[in-house]
Parts: C-alpha cells; structure tokens; sequence
C-alpha cells in the first residue's frame, strides 16, 4: 500500500470522476468528491511522510522499469505542493454546495463536481510524473477539465471565456509539446532523470536551445505570464465561483512547479541561466507583469477581475523571484506559490459568499457590505491586506524574501519596483474598503444576510491560514528553502 | 544537408504557419478551431516523420529484418491525437453554446455584445 | 494625596502581581481587552465608555509601575516568536521606550474622559467601531514603544497606521474619505516604499535588526549605503511628517477631535519621530550620525520644514488645521534633536516629545470643546469667547505658552536642550532657525486666547458677555488636567528628564 502512494495520489481522484456519473444525484456526488478530495489530502500528507522518511520514491507505473515505462517521482518539491493542491481543493470543496446550488441547475451540478475531480488529476499528475509526455497528457487533462468547468459559468460571458482560454491554451499545450519533442529528438528519452543526464551533451545545439524556447513560451501561457495573460482576467471573472476558487490558488501554480521542474531539473540551472538569457528575460516580464497587471486592476469594476488582474500581477512575483536565480530568490518563489494560493482562496470563497448573497460582484454593489456582511468583507480585507505584503500576513513573508533576494543580488532598482506594486495593490484594496466601509448601502439595495456557514467556514479557514503562516513561518520557510536547495542541489 | 533533405520540417513548419494564421486572422470561431487542428496536426507529423528510419520497416521482431522505424513516436501521437480531438469536439461544443448565446459565432460581433452588455449593467 | 494612593496601588501591581516582563506584555496587550467589553456593551453607552475608562485607568497604573520598576533597575525583555529565522517580535524595555509608554498611558485616559463629553455632544455616530480602534492604536503605541529590533517597531507601526484609518474617516462623508485617502497612501507609501526598503536594507547588510547601542553598522558597510539607508529612514518614517511629506497631517484633521488630539498630535506623529530617534540612537547610533555628511543636509531639509510649517501655520484661519502645522513643525524639532547628533540633542528632543505631547493635546482639546460649546471652527470667529469659555481659553494660553517654550510651562526644557545641543554641534543657522520658529509659534499661537479675553468689544459671539457655556465637564475636566501637568512638568520634569537623560547617556556611551 505504502509503495503504491505516487500513483494513489492521481488515481483517486481519476476514478472518482465516473463513479459521479453512476451516483447521478448532486447531493450524494458532493459528498462522494469531498471524501475523494479528503483522501487524496491524506496520502499526500503520506507521501511528504515517506519522502522525509526515505528520500525521494520512485514509482514505475505497472512494474516496467524506467527507461521503458513511465516512472512517478515523488520528492520534497512534488510532495509540497500536493499538499497544497489538495488541502485547498479539500477546504474548497466544503464550499461548493451551496455556491453551486445558488449558481447553477442542479442536473449540471454532478458535470461540475466530475470536471473539478478531473482537473484536479491532471494537476496531481503533473505533480507526480517523471515523464516529460506525460507532463503533457495532465496538462491537457487539467486544462479540458478546466474549460469545462469554466463554460459553466451563470453568465454568457462565461463561454467566451472559456473558448479564448481554449484556444491559447492549446497553442500552449503545443508549444510544450514541440518542446519535448525536439528534446526527444536529442536524446532519445522522455524520462526527465534520463534527460537531464544526456542534455548536457548536446546541449550546444540549435535544437535544444529552441527546444528550450517552445518550452517556455508554452509554459508560460499556461502559468499567465504577461503578456501571455489574456485568457485569464476573463476566465477567472466569468467561471462559477468555486472554479475561480480552484483554478487561482492552484492551477497558475502547478504551471509554475512545470517551469522550475524543466529549468532546474530537466535543463539545469546552468544551462538555463547561463547559456540562456533567461534572468533577462523572467526578470523583465516579471516586473512588467507586477506593474501592468496592478494598474489595470486598478481601474476594474467587477471585482473577481479585479483580482484576476491581481493574480496575473502576483505571478509575476513568483517569476521574478525565479529570474534572480539564486537560492534566496527561488526560496521567495516557493513562498509566495503557498501564500499567494492562501490569499486568493480567501479572497475567491469570500467572493462567492458575496455572489451567493448579492449576486454581483460589480463595485457598486459593495456599498455599506461591511456592515450588513461584516465577516465576509473582513476576510476580503484580510486577503487583500496580505496582497499588499502587510506584517504579519503570510504576503508579508514572501515579499520579505523577495526583496531580500534582490538585494543581496544589488538589483535594488528592482527592489523599489517590486515596492511600488505593493502601493499598487493598497490602490486597488482600498478602492474597496472605501466603497464597503464608508459609503452608504444604496437606498434600493435591501438589506443582505452574511453569507452562508458552509461558505463562510471555509473562507475563513483560508484567512486564518493566512494569518497563522505570517506568523508561524517555520513550515513553509523550512519547506521553501529545502525545496530551493533541492533544485539547486539537482542543477550541480 | 541539404534545403530539400529536410523537406518534412519545411513541410510542419508550413501547416503549423498557415493553422496558426487562421487561429489569429479569422474571426469565425469554427474556422478557428479548423486552424488550431492544423496547428496541432503539424506537431504530429513532427513527431511522427523523425521516426522513420529511411530503409526501416515496422518493428517487428524477425531475424529478417534489422532496421527499424522508432515505434515509441507513434504511441506518443496516439495520445496527442486523442486530446486533440478531445480538444476539438469541447471547442465545437462550445462554439454550440456560443451560438445558442449569442446568436452570433463572429468574434466581433460577440465583443459588441459583450461591450454593450457591460455598458448597460454599469 | 491621590498620587500616594496611585503610588500605593502601582507598587502593589509591581510586587505582589507579577514580574516587569509580564506587566510589559499586559501594557501591551491591555487596550486589547477593552475591545470585547466595548463590544458587549455596543448598545449601552455609559457601560461601553466604563469599559474604556477602566482599562484606561488599569493600563495607567500599569505603565507607572512599569516605570517604578524600571528607574529601579529592572530591565525586561520578552520574546514572543520568531517570524523568520533571526527576525524576532521581541519586547525590551530601555529609557526612551519607557518615556514614551507613560506619555501615551497617562494621555490614553485623559483622552478618554475627553471623548465621553465630545462625542457625545457632538452626537457622532458609530461610537463603538470608534472606541475599538483607537483601543487598537494604543496597542500599536505600546508594542511600538517597548520594541526590541526595527522589525518589530516596523510591524508596529503598520498595526498603528491601519487602525487609525477608521478613525480619520470617521465621519464617512466625502470630505472624510479623501483625508482618509491622503492620509493612508502616504503613510503607507513612505513605510513601503522607503522605511520598509530601509528595514530589508539594514537587514541585508548588517543581518541584524536588534536596537544595539551604538549602532548596528560596522566600518564594513560603506558610508555611501549608510547615508542612502538613513535618509530612507528619515523620510520613510512618514508618521514624524519630515516636509514633503507631511500632508497626512493636515488631512487627518477631517477626524473628531480627541483622534487629533491623541493620535495626529501624541500617538501617530510621536511614534513617527520616536522611531526616528531610535533609529538614530540604536541602529547608527549618533557617533557614526555624526560623521556622516548626509545628516547635515538631512538636517537641514528638517529645519526648513520647521520654517515652512510655522509659516504655514500662520496663514490658516481653521483652528485644527493650524494646530496641524505647528505640530509639522514641532515634530521637525525633535527630528533636529535626533539628527544633531549630539548628546543635549537627543536629551532636548526625547523631552520635546513629552513637552509638545501634553502641550499641543491641550490645545487640542481646547479646539473640541470650542466646536462643540460655540460651534466654531474658524480662529477668526473666536474673538471675545473668553468671556464664555474661560477655562478653555486659559488651557490654550498655557499649552502655547509650553508650545513656544516660555516658561512656566514644560516647552522651555526642551527648547533650552536643543539649543544647547544646536550650538554642541556647531550649527548656528539651525538655531538661529530655531529662534525664529519660537518667535512664529508666539504669532500664530498666543493672539488666540489673547484676542478672546481682550478683543471682547469686536467680539463676534453673539451670546450674553456674562454667560458661560463652557464644553460638557469631561471635556473640561481633560484639558485641565493636561494644561496642569504642563505647568507641573516645568517645575518637576522627572521622571521624563530622567529618562531622556538616560537616553541620552546610552547614545553618548558610544564615545567611551
């Protein structure tokens, strides 16, 4: 039982999926994918176990060995944010009752509750693989599940949305496919141990380095790098509220884990960062992303793309931490991948108690919220006070990291830059504290109840995680630095 | 080596080049879906022409013969085939719902309903 | 008699209840308790304002004995956790800490009993989410006050600035909100931008964050970096409102009144040049300030600030808002103080911080409880109200009389300090500066009581000369007490020259 947890982690949820079909009424199915989710939760608490136990596990899928079957490889990095992943579609999931119950029929409700389960294997998968087609094969799990559940949305917007990120997530999806084709080509391996061994060898050639460069590109439209961003303020605006939940805190960020998978394990820090202007260019976008992607959001109305533009703005963070290329700068990647996934979980179940309640997420309808629902706009509050990287806030310890990183590499230009989009975020948060806290409630407005338990528990659960992290930091700076030092140590 | 020696790059650098045209010029969302196949197709005949060995046959195990095609490519299209058309069949499906919504499956007209959308709920 | 029982009572909190590092931690979090208790009782007045009034009185006596302890020799220092590996929340207690503590302690309750008479009167609304937070804001002085390293100062300060928020925007009418914008994008701005920057600055340097006397830089840090990170201090502290960035100030003026007068003219802005002294004393320290040829020019900006704001000051017709720029301007004093470098420097400045403190908080109450009693808002309109309202008017002329250093009122300590320390670093022109500013204060401040005891014959009070409708008697009750203490602190300024003497001993060690 214990060996087979690599491949337990992605089969759960998988087989979960077309027992929804038979289960049918949405009731039961919710339950059934909650005590999914809660299982997947558990063995990855497991896996981190046994990798602190033993190393990394390797798993080759029906007993073929390497070379010729596909091998999981399970080590601190994978284990970390399966964690991530499931524990969050775990809380997320207590949500989606109610959320979905107010935003959709119910006959849709059990497609949803089979989409969800799905993309959360492709993202588990892409987690557990050692395989770099198989990378592939998730992402495409991932991103179909993804579309799915977006087209599902109570707005017509909803399936425009859903068709744009299609079609450039599929022109993603094939750039990263020419990649590793080319890196096949090469090598003649798609086992990612295998190619880090024998890249090095003909690394030198025009074929790696475009290898190299389809790779990228095609990532980084995955992980909505800017200006590579466009699918996402929409999709994340327009997608049932649980959706936008999901796919925030944690489909950007398993894009991310791809990206230092491949840079730092597969290619190598050598190559990637000496043979490749990669800091140039990670750095550059990076920042631009911090600042454009803040001063768009700045001047939304519907609030869920406001903080749409926000994730595009923190990804950017997480990029830049990336471009500096040191142990510091990854460190402050791994951080913000957990905090940033903490904070736009509260921030997104917050906002689907507000749908649930209100029914609009347009800024005017925020009007004297604070008072008639106090605990819903403070967890909005706390979330948004942990994007701006206030103490005590979990935002406060990654950008601390950041800076710090930036610092030590003397880049404090920077610095000041990465300063300026958090004054950038106070902006855009306190446009709506303003609005929820010192304007009257419209007079047509009637007066609206908090939102409901089953969502507010969960929201608030995410907000004290928040807090809990900015404080008690020793878990994920422990965590974040041993997983730096990891893909460091496999870069030498 | 020479230009026509690697004729087959020439030929997805081609396919991919005109689906990718299609996906960004035309505004008609079947069309568009059209060009992203082509896109995807080039890919599979990368893929599938850096496996022929020239003078190679199929990979049978046979005293024989001893030169072979590399098989693995093959497989690996297989499965890119079929998220592709998974890929498809959502986006037409989509385009469905589009039409349904809309009424409309051009792209500018659907980002002036959008606009105006937008412009009456504000 | 009643400071013999207070004595009593503060001694028996020292020694039977429980030891300095646990009365430093309740001093931290006490305000902290009022909160449910004001909660509780949102719906009745009187028991909701008890719950206030009896923290306040519980954490008064709490800092006295705190300070008992202290002078006696007992040090505290408490650890809470550790943020980041070397980043600690810590809490120690050292002189300037101390000082500012009982400033805040013993102005938290009299600001109290002033509030009860002026919100009331006034019938402003939301009085609950008002009392939390300012419960909130005197955890963030305390916590501020008694900080162990920049971190935790710095964290402080953010808790101080974000529950000061509600407090400006109080009223939430247009008006109210801009000043709450202005206010909180640029104290934010400057703590992010540049006093952040400074921290992580410090940090990467040195790798220590910890208050040290004499500093925490060693010669292997460049002075050119050192200059860079002073000057981001400087400015980056926004709350001591150092020109060009005192605009918060003024646009903090939309609050109620008491908020002006604890939080814009003794929490906020002290604890912004509270931390510029520390920052001078215990991360440079002022041996390494005095060498460095940025302090001259930062000391300079300070001094035309000081200039600037007293010719501001002069030209506001709006009572507050002129009270605002005198305080811009004396808060640049003690900036001075900081940044002289000198011995009688930081002595003359930690004590202006206490003098101006109780001073300008009078004048303030002074402002409320003319608005609330006459309605006027505006100095032109306040000829003759010594008629009505003596004992307000004879509270202001006291607190100017501290606020331009005249004496028998507390300001003149520290203005002689300053001198003294302008001339110890050889810098003429800032004294002469000094001088003049003093002799602005005596214009814009001291024509007000005078022109409404004697100008009685323009008076525009349309009220009978010999009815006296002074503000409801809390309101009274608080501005006389803090008038009174100025005058007390001429004749007896221990226990603060006590400890601004320590501080200054500690900052001069550096030289042994």
């Amino acid at each position: 039982m214990i060996q087979h947890l690599p491949i337990l982690q992605v089969i759960i949820p998988l087989l979960a999926a077309p027992i929804c079909f038979i289960l049918k009424e949405a009731r039961l199915v919710r339950w059934f994918v909650l005590i999914a989710n809660v299982m997947a939760f558990v063995v990855s608490i497991m896996l981190l176990q046994q990798v602190n136990l033993h190393g990394t596990l390797v798993y080759s899928l029906g007993g073929w060995e390497a070379p010729i079957g596909i091998e999981y490889r399970v080590d601190e990095l994978n284990a970390y944010l399966m964690i991530l992943v499931t524990s969050i579609s775990t809380i997320t999931i207590m949500a989606a009752g109610s959320s979905l119950t107010k935003e959709m029929a119910e006959s849709k409700q059990t497609y949803f509750y089979i989409a969800y389960l799905l993309c959360l294997t492709g993202l588990l998968g892409i987690l557990a693989t050692g395989d770099a087609f198989n990378v592939f094969v998730f992402l495409e799990i991932s991103s179909l599940a993804s579309y799915t559940m977006i087209a599902m949305g109570n707005d017509r917007r909803s399936l425009w949305a859903s068709y744009q990120y299609l079609i450039m997530g599929t022109i993603g999806a094939t750039f990263i496919l020419i990649g590793i084709g080319l890196m096949y080509m090469m090598t003649g391996t798609l086992n990612m141990n295998d190619l880090a061994e024998r890249l090095p060898e003909v690394e030198q050639t025009k074929t790696v380095f475009t290898a190299f460069a389809f790779f990228l590109v095609g990532v980084c439209l995955k992980l909505a790098l800017f200006p590579l961003h466009l699918w996402l303020p929409n999709a994340y605006a327009y997608a049932p509220s649980i959706a936008t939940v999901f796919l925030a805190a944690t489909s950007t960020k398993v894009a991310i884990y791809v990206l230092l998978r491949f840079i730092f394990s597969v290619f190598g820090f050598e190559f990637s960062f000496t043979h490749m202007p990669l800091t140039e260019i990670l750095v550059s976008l990076g920042l631009v992303g911090v600042i454009a992607a803040s001063v768009v959001a700045i001047y939304q109305t519907n609030i869920k793309r406001l903080f749409a533009y926000s994730s595009v703005s923190q990804i950017g963070y997480m990029i830049l931490g990336i471009g500096i290329g040191t142990k510091t700068g990854l460190t402050a990647t791994m951080l913000h991948l957990f905090n940033h996934a903490l904070m736009k979980s509260a921030i997104f179940l917050a906002l689907a108690g507000l749908v649930y309640r209100v029914g609009s997420v347009n800024i005017k309808a925020f009007a004297g919220l604070g008072k008639q629902m106090p605990w819903t706009m403070a967890a909005i509050v706390v979330g948004g006070l942990s994007l701006i990287g206030m103490p005590l806030t979990v935002g406060f310890i990654s950008k601390w990291y950041l800076i710090l990183a930036l610092l030590e590499s003397n880049w404090w230009p920077v610095a000041v830059l990465v300063l300026i989009g958090s004054l950038l975020a106070i902006a855009y948060i306190w446009r709506l504290v303003e609005v929820a806290y010192f304007k009257p409630a419209l007079q047509n407005n009637q007066s609206y109840k908090e939102a409901p338990l089953a969502i507010l528990i969960p929201a608030w659960i995410f907000v004290i995680a928040n807090i809990y992290f900015g404080i008690d930091t020793s878990f994920t700076v422990g965590l974040s630095e041993r997983t730096a030092e990891l893909l460091f140590g496999v870069a030498k | 080596m020479s230009f026509l020696e690697q004729y087959n790059y020439w030929v997805v650098i081609f396919l991919m080049m005109s689906g990718f045209y299609i996906v960004i010029a035309h505004g008609n969302l079947v069309k568009k879906l059209m060009g992203l196949t082509i896109f995807q197709t080039s890919v599979f005949i990368l893929y599938i022409s850096i496996s022929k060995v020239i003078g190679g046959t199929a990979p049978i195990l046979d005293d024989k013969y001893n030169v072979y095609s590399n098989p693995l490519p093959h497989v690996l299209i297989l499965t890119a085939i079929v998220v592709g058309v998974a890929t498809t069949a959502l986006g037409l499906a989509l385009a469905v719902r589009i039409k349904e919504a809309y009424g409309t499956i051009e792209e500018d007209a659907i980002q002036e309903k959008d606009l105006q959308q937008e412009g009456s709920t504000e | 008699m009643s400071n013999e029982i207070s004595n009593q009572l503060s001694n028996e909190i020292a020694n039977q209840m429980m030891t300095q590092e646990a009365l430093m931690q309740w001093i931290i979090l006490l305000p902290l308790l009022a909160i449910p208790g004001i909660l509780l009782f949102h719906k009745k007045q009187n028991l909701r304002e008890a719950a206030t009034l009896i923290v306040g009185t519980i954490l008064l006596f709490a800092v006295v004995a705190f300070y008992q302890g202290f002078d006696a020799g007992q040090g505290a220092y408490v650890h809470w956790w550790e943020l980041l590996p070397g980043l600690n929340i810590a809490f120690r207690a050292e002189p300037l800490g101390v000082l500012f503590s009982l400033v805040a302690g013993s102005l938290w309750l009299v600001t109290s009993i002033y509030s009860i008479g002026y919100m009331r009167g006034h019938g402003e609304g939301n009085q609950t989410r008002f009392y939390c937070f300012f419960a909130v804001a005197i955890t963030g002085v305390m916590g501020l006050a008694f900080a162990d390293n920049l971190f935790t100062l710095f964290v402080f300060y953010e808790i101080l600035t974000l529950s000061t928020y509600p407090l400006v925007t109080h009223a939430g009418t247009d008006k109210a909100r801009h000043g709450g914008r202005v206010y909180l994008s640029i104290l934010l701005v400057t703590s992010i931008l540049f006093f952040l920057f400074a921290v992580i600055g410090t940090w990467a340097e040195t790798g220590n964050l910890t208050f040290t006397a004499g500093g925490v830089f060693d010669n292997s840090t460049s002075k050119m970096v050192v200059s860079v990170l002073l000057a981001l201090f400087v400015f980056g502290i926004g709350k001591a409102a150092v020109m060009p960035f005192h605009r918060w100030l003024p646009a903090a003026m939309v609050a109620p009144t008491p908020v002006s007068a604890l939080l814009h003219a003794v929490a906020v802005v002290k604890a912004g040049v509270f931390s510029i002294m520390k920052v001078c004393v215990y991360i440079f320290g002022i041996d390494l300030l005095a060498e460095l040829p940025i302090t001259d020019w930062l000391l300079y900006i300070a001094t035309a600030g000081v200039l600037l704001a007293s010719l501001v000051a002069m030209r506001q017709d709006n009572l507050k808002k002129r009270l605002a720029y005198s305080t811009v301007s004396q808060l640049g004093y003690i900036t001075i103080g900081a940044l002289l470098a000198t011995q009688s420097g930081v002595l003359g400045g930690s004590f202006h911080i206490v003098a101006h403190a109780f001073g300008k908080i009078t004048l303030f109450f002074c402002a409320g409880a003319i608005m609330v009693a006459a309605h006027k808002t505006e100095i032109s309109d306040m000829r003759g109200l010594g008629k009505t309202m003596p004992l307000t008017m004879i509270a202001f002329f006291i607190g100017s009389m501290s606020i331009i250093g005249l004496p028998p009122a507390a300001g003149m300590w520290s203005k002689w300090y300053l001198l003294m320390g302008t001339l110890e670093a050889e810098q003429v022109a800032v004294m002469i500066v000094l001088m003049i500013s003093s002799l602005l204060n005596i214009a814009y401040l001291l024509p007000i009581p005078l022109r409404a005891f004697f100008d009685g014959n323009r008076s525009v009070v349309s009220i009978r000369r010999d009815e006296i409708k002074e503000a409801p008697w809390p309101s009274l009750l608080a501005l006389s007490i803090t008038a009174i203490m100025t005058i007390v602190f001429f004749f007896w300024p221990q226990p603060f020259y006590g400890l601004a003497e320590s501080l200054a001993n500690i900052a001069g060690g550096a030289h042994g």
